[in-house]
């Protein structure tokens, strides 16, 4: 079973909020006084050092996505929210797994590696660190494999997305963007 | 030394200043310190609470009776905490405030110092927005930014925290343009989506039996004018919600008074049956709809709010539109206009007859779809309205056995013996429900309540800042027992400062709503709301506190007491009328329950099929 469950469910919010102090706790107690459910959360800064970009990935079961993108966008240091649907979005993830290994599993598991083009980070006399990135789909099936030889720590990064591209006019498609008109020139 | 160079303490100060602020209310503290220095000198006015919670409703009442921003200052830790209270009432009522806190020097933030509370987080979730300044340079911008956000959009309260390095350090004064403004996310929507506006006048014309459903935001909107001749040109009903009271003045044909739990019959009963609600600045708040699957079933709903976070969140809305709620109406007006509703200026006389007598305008061009919507055609629908209202009235029984003087007949009484224009405060409980019942609401801004949050408390410190705010308005806290005992130290200040506010205390000796409850579901088993009807002495007390205490037991009592207290302009007076504790506010709608099981006083009951 994927970890991800049923994906309908989760849609991705790309938030381009302010950089100043506090902005994530603004971002994180709202969903925790309304009862939004956040399936994963990445925050990184954006090629604008004024504003970073939280990618969050809400479970919609848990509240209307109108509700949970408008209360976000009440927020005053958020600039604008592009929301992605599930199909139009290029999603990306990062993950780190130790696992164990025996002489017998050490092969199977640098082979399975090789078959999802991760990479061995650490080797150590019974375990190995890889790192695998990728569509989380992807990721959740490797997890699934590893599993059986024992995983020792494992981290995952959280989604990062951003829309799919057209190529009939090589706009940006399927992402509604919230907040836009906002402030068109500085939301890069 | 440079002219220019002021302390971040002066910089804050001179900011206000430079708002227009005229009044702040507040208390001193070892954080705040530096900064009361520089109010020796200022030209604002500061008024000395005695509880930090009585300057935060202060500045609410304030807030509410002028229509601007309310200001408070407090130190950090417990004066901040102690302000929570009223910036958690301010933020579910929509109310501007900017409150200033103290907080411990930047270098001792995140130690635990004496008196460190972390007030940005605490407020996070109970204000609009909230600033921790760093650097005292920011001091002019954050201030402008701060009175921008409270005031504009959907209001709401703000908190500025401010370190007592950052008030002690130097900086170069300058006063920020609307362009320094650093708000890239905020960019309120006042102006409703013509198609939108377009649609809500024809669902207007097409409507049967519509009601206007008038909340809080009319009253922040100032759309008090743009409401009255929505409703006299189109003769739709209008209910005023707890928050919207005086928004439409109550002795208007039109006016059905209050919706909700306790709201009348007619009020109840019109959204219930209609077809068409506009909602208009109100939020489908729980003790409104009753249980929400249940409410105006045959309703299509247009709802304009500044707040797009509200369309939707409780009920679907037909056309939804952002904007200003004066701005929406107006657009709303030249909508109709232009779909040929005819103007009717022989019906805006505003007050006599009744709405079957209001004479039709002029009629319109034939083939305009309004030509089908001449006034009368609502007729049938406010004529099932005025049979509801004449059946079920709202009822009391003043009788003459001791010991039961009616709290309704106190308010009948008072409000008969003040001027229209009395500005009248209240707590929570059944007084509050009895005085927005009760009284004749005909001006804006002339009923201050807390009405999201329900905080007890409020009357006291309400009515002194509307006082404050409104030197010349005659202003009445109706207040309860329980209420008064939370906030009563604040007529101290209203004693010392000369605000001569008068409370109303209906003291029924209980918690009365919760006993209520506890009688009507509890299978009266009364559980902790005994209070006593003289531990404390009321009268005794407000007379320590340099108010004049006046006793009242019987209805003869009433009248002369009222009299006298309405001569007194120099002090507070508090009036202990010792009312009945049996007496339950009816009709009511039990929590969860629909709207259509609203129970009315048994005496209107008995007999019903």
């Amino acid at each position: 079973m994927s970890a991800y469950g049923v994906d309908k469910r989760h849609h991705t919010l790309t938030v381009l909020v302010e950089n100043k102090p506090g902005v994530l706790a603004r971002v994180a107690g709202l969903f925790s006084r309304r009862g939004y459910n956040i399936f994963s959360l990445a925050v990184a800064p954006t090629d604008n050092p004024r504003f970073s970009r939280i990618t969050i990935v809400v479970d919609v079961e848990s509240a209307p996505l109108d509700q949970i993108i408008k209360q976000l966008d009440k927020l005053i240091p958020v600039v604008s929210i592009t929301e992605l649907a599930p199909s139009a979005a290029r999603e990306r993830e990062l993950l780190l797994v130790t696992v164990e290994v025996s002489p017998e599993t050490r092969g199977q598991v640098i082979q399975l590696v090789g078959v999802f083009e991760g990479k061995i980070v650490d080797v150590g006399h019974d375990r190995l660190t890889v790192m695998l990135a990728g569509d989380p789909t992807k990721i959740d099936d490797f997890e699934d494999l590893l599993r059986s030889y024992g995983i020792v720590d494992l981290q995952r990064s959280g989604r990062v997305a951003l829309p799919k591209l057209d190529r009939t006019d090589d706009r940006s498609r399927g992402a509604t963007v919230l907040g836009f008109a906002k402030n068109p020139e500085k939301a890069g | 030394m440079d002219p220019k160079e002021l302390t971040g303490a002066q910089a804050l100060i001179k900011s206000l200043e430079m708002q227009q602020v005229e009044v702040m209310f507040g208390l001193p503290g070892g954080a705040i310190l530096p900064v009361y220095d520089p109010i020796i000198d200022s030209s604002i006015r500061h008024i000395l609470v005695r509880h930090e919670q009585g300057a935060g409703h202060m500045a609410e009442g304030y807030a509410q009776a002028t229509g601007r921003p309310g200001v408070a200052i407090v130190t950090s830790g417990p004066g901040a905490t102690n302000i929570v209270t009223p910036l958690a009432d301010a933020y579910m009522d929509s109310i501007p405030l900017v409150v200033i806190t103290g907080q411990v020097a930047t270098s001792s933030i995140g130690s635990d110092a004496f008196q460190e509370s972390d007030t940005t987080g605490i407020t996070m979730g109970i204000t609009k927005h909230n600033w921790l300044i760093t650097e005292a340079k920011d001091i002019p911008r954050v201030v402008a930014e701060a009175f921008h956000v409270a005031t504009t959009g959907r209001p709401g309260p703000v908190v500025i925290d401010m370190p007592k390095d950052v008030a002690q350090a130097t900086m170069q004064w300058y006063w920020p343009e609307p362009s320094d403004l650093d708000l890239p996310g905020y960019h309120p929507v006042t102006v409703g989506d013509p198609e939108l506006v377009r649609q809500a006048a024809e669902l207007i014309l097409a409507a049967e039996r519509p009601v206007i459903y008038a909340g809080g935001g009319i009253l922040k909107a100032r759309a008090s004018e743009a409401l009255r001749e929505l409703a006299e040109r189109t003769g739709i009903p209008v209910v005023t919600t707890l928050m919207a009271r005086g928004s439409f003045p109550d002795s208007h044909p039109l006016c059905l008074g209050m919706p909700g739990m306790h709201g009348n019959y007619t009020a109840v009963t019109a959204m219930q049956r209609s077809d068409l609600l506009i909602a208009l600045g109100s939020r489908f708040d729980d003790r409104v709809t009753g249980r929400v699957g249940d409410f105006a079933p045959g309703a299509k709903i247009i709802h304009v709010d500044i707040d797009p976070a509200e369309h939707h969140k409780v009920r679907r809305a037909d056309v939804a539109i952002v904007g200003d709620c004066r701005l929406v109406t107006d657009e709303l007006l030249s909508a109709l206009d232009g779909l040929g509703l005819p103007h009717s200026d022989a019906c805006r006389s505003g007050s006599g007859g009744t709405p079957a007598d209001a004479v039709p305008g002029a009629p319109a061009a034939p083939g305009t779809p309004a030509a089908s919507f001449p006034r009368e055609r609502l007729d049938p629908w406010r004529e099932t309205l005025s049979q509801w209202q004449r059946r079920y009235p709202l009822v009391y029984d003043q009788t003459d056995a001791p010991g039961e003087l009616k709290p309704q007949f106190v308010l009948e009484t008072l409000r008969d013996a003040t001027p229209d224009d009395t500005i009248v405060a209240s707590g929570v409980g059944q007084h509050q429900m009895f005085a927005s019942q009760w009284w004749k609401f005909d001006y804006p801004n002339t009923w201050i309540n807390s009405g999201g949050l329900g905080t007890m408390g409020f009357a006291v410190p309400a009515s002194i800042g509307a006082k404050v705010g409104r030197p010349n308005r005659m202003v009445w806290a109706v207040d309860g027992d329980g209420c008064f005992q939370m906030t009563a130290q604040e007529l101290v200040t209203a004693s010392s400062e000369r605000i001569p506010v008068k409370i109303a205390l209906l003291n029924n000796a209980y918690l009365g709503m919760v006993r209520q409850w506890q009688e009507m579901f509890y299978g009266e088993r009364y559980s902790e709301v005994y209070l006593s009807p003289d531990l404390p002495d009321y009268v005794g007390w407000a007379e320590s506190m340099g108010c004049v205490g006046i006793r009242v037991e019987t209805p003869e009592e009433v009248g002369p007491a009222i009299d006298k207290a309405n001569a007194v302009d120099d002090r507070p007076v508090v009036i202990d009328f010792r009312t009945d504790a049996s007496e339950k506010v009816y009709p009511m709608v039990a929590a969860g329950d629909s709207n259509d099981n609203i129970m009315v006083d048994p005496a209107q009951s008995r007999g019903d099929g």
